[in-house]
């Protein structure tokens, strides 16, 4: 293991400041702002937490929409199949994240085999 | 494990509280997930060109597994920073209500600002989850203490986890890889579900998921707060319907 590849160089460092931390810490800090004054049984918290939900959900959506880096060598049909097999599993086994994630990934990855 | 009781002498001082956070860590599912995720996290950065230590400061300091996905992947793909910053701003804007929803679960009357500065900063989806889990077992004068330990501790494992991850790389076929990313969207997707409970969390997490391919026709670059934003109030309209009926 090398220097560069334990260290790398201080521009990395910088781009990874202004294009990750920065754009990311602004939303966390802007809520601590916000979130200092608010009730929390208060009805602008339960609109507050629906967006932050769906918001989420947009973001789940989006990687297996427009999947990154080896996920796009999955095809579209074993990406929404696998999420899809989870989903069953997980509310038939009542709600349990483990069995939803371990089905919707031995699902993916047994498609991959079965089309070679 | 099971929390002690909100009497008991156990929770007396911060450090106790802590203490309990950092061990609750193994309570929970998610810290596999997580495990599993930044390792992908850490073979996405080696695979990219990006050092150990690029990988580190971007889970301490960014700590936000599709935030730190989509950096890696848009500046690896050659995007300009200005693309990649927008891509990140976007996906992390969920953090804002995020913040503002789960801060107000742990702060007392004379609790100041500053105190909940590394509670905002360790808030992501797990943190976000766990908190509505565990904080009504914790007694809300340690809730601080505690969210701070569970927070460490997630840290601590995801760490460990790039480090593995990163020179795991060389020998993770593209098979392997492809799980791993997929770890994101099902855990995300499971553990938000079994935190509903109220029909205004179902609708926002069921609209908000079929919503965005729509919204992504758009190209608009804020696809995600268009369908967001959409998704999330019509929710709100369901539980504010239901409470005037009620």
């Amino acid at each position: 293991m090398s220097y560069a590849q334990l260290i790398g160089d201080w521009q990395a460092l910088a781009v990874l400041f202004v294009a990750g931390v920065v754009p990311n810490q602004i939303w966390r800090m802007l809520g601590l702002w916000f979130g200092g004054g608010l009730d929390e049984g208060s009805e602008l918290l339960v609109w507050v937490r629906a967006v932050a939900t769906a918001i989420l959900a947009g973001v789940i959506a989006q990687i297996v929409v427009e999947p990154p880096g080896a996920l796009a060598s999955v095809p579209d049909a074993l990406r929404y199949g696998a999420v899809g097999a989870g989903l069953v599993v997980f509310l038939l086994t009542r709600r349990s994240i483990f069995a939803g994630v371990v089905t919707g990934e031995v699902f993916m990855l047994a498609g991959k085999w079965w089309l070679g | 494990m099971a929390l002690p009781p909100l009497d008991s002498p156990q929770w007396n001082s911060s450090w106790l509280a802590f203490g309990w956070g950092l061990r609750s860590v193994t309570q929970t599912i998610l810290t596999l997930v997580l495990f599993a995720t930044y390792l992908g996290i850490g073979a996405l950065a080696h695979d990219t060109h990006f050092s150990l230590l690029w990988a580190l400061c971007s889970t301490l300091f960014v700590w936000a597994g599709p935030a730190q996905i989509i950096l890696i992947t848009t500046l690896g793909s050659g995007a300009t920073i200005i693309q990649s910053a927008i891509a990140v701003t976007v996906s992390a804007i969920r953090l804002f209500p995020m913040v503002v929803s789960v801060l107000p679960l742990m702060r007392t009357p004379t609790t100041k600002r500053r105190e909940l500065f590394f509670a905002a900063h360790l808030t992501a989806v797990t943190l976000w989850v766990e908190c509505h889990r565990f904080l009504p077992l914790v007694p809300r004068e340690r809730r601080i203490a505690f969210v701070n330990g569970l927070g460490f501790g997630l840290v601590s494992v995801c760490l460990t986890a790039n480090t593995v991850g990163y020179f795991l790389a060389a020998n993770l076929t593209q098979t392997l890889g492809a799980a791993i990313l997929m770890l994101t969207p099902l855990s995300f997707l499971f553990s938000t579900a079994r935190n509903s409970r109220e029909a205004a969390d179902v609708v926002a997490l069921t609209l908000g998921v079929l919503l965005y391919p729509l919204a992504a026709k758009m190209n608009s670059g804020v696809d995600i707060l268009v369908s967001g934003l959409a998704a999330g109030t019509i929710a709100y309209g369901v539980h504010w319907w239901r409470e005037v009926r009620a």
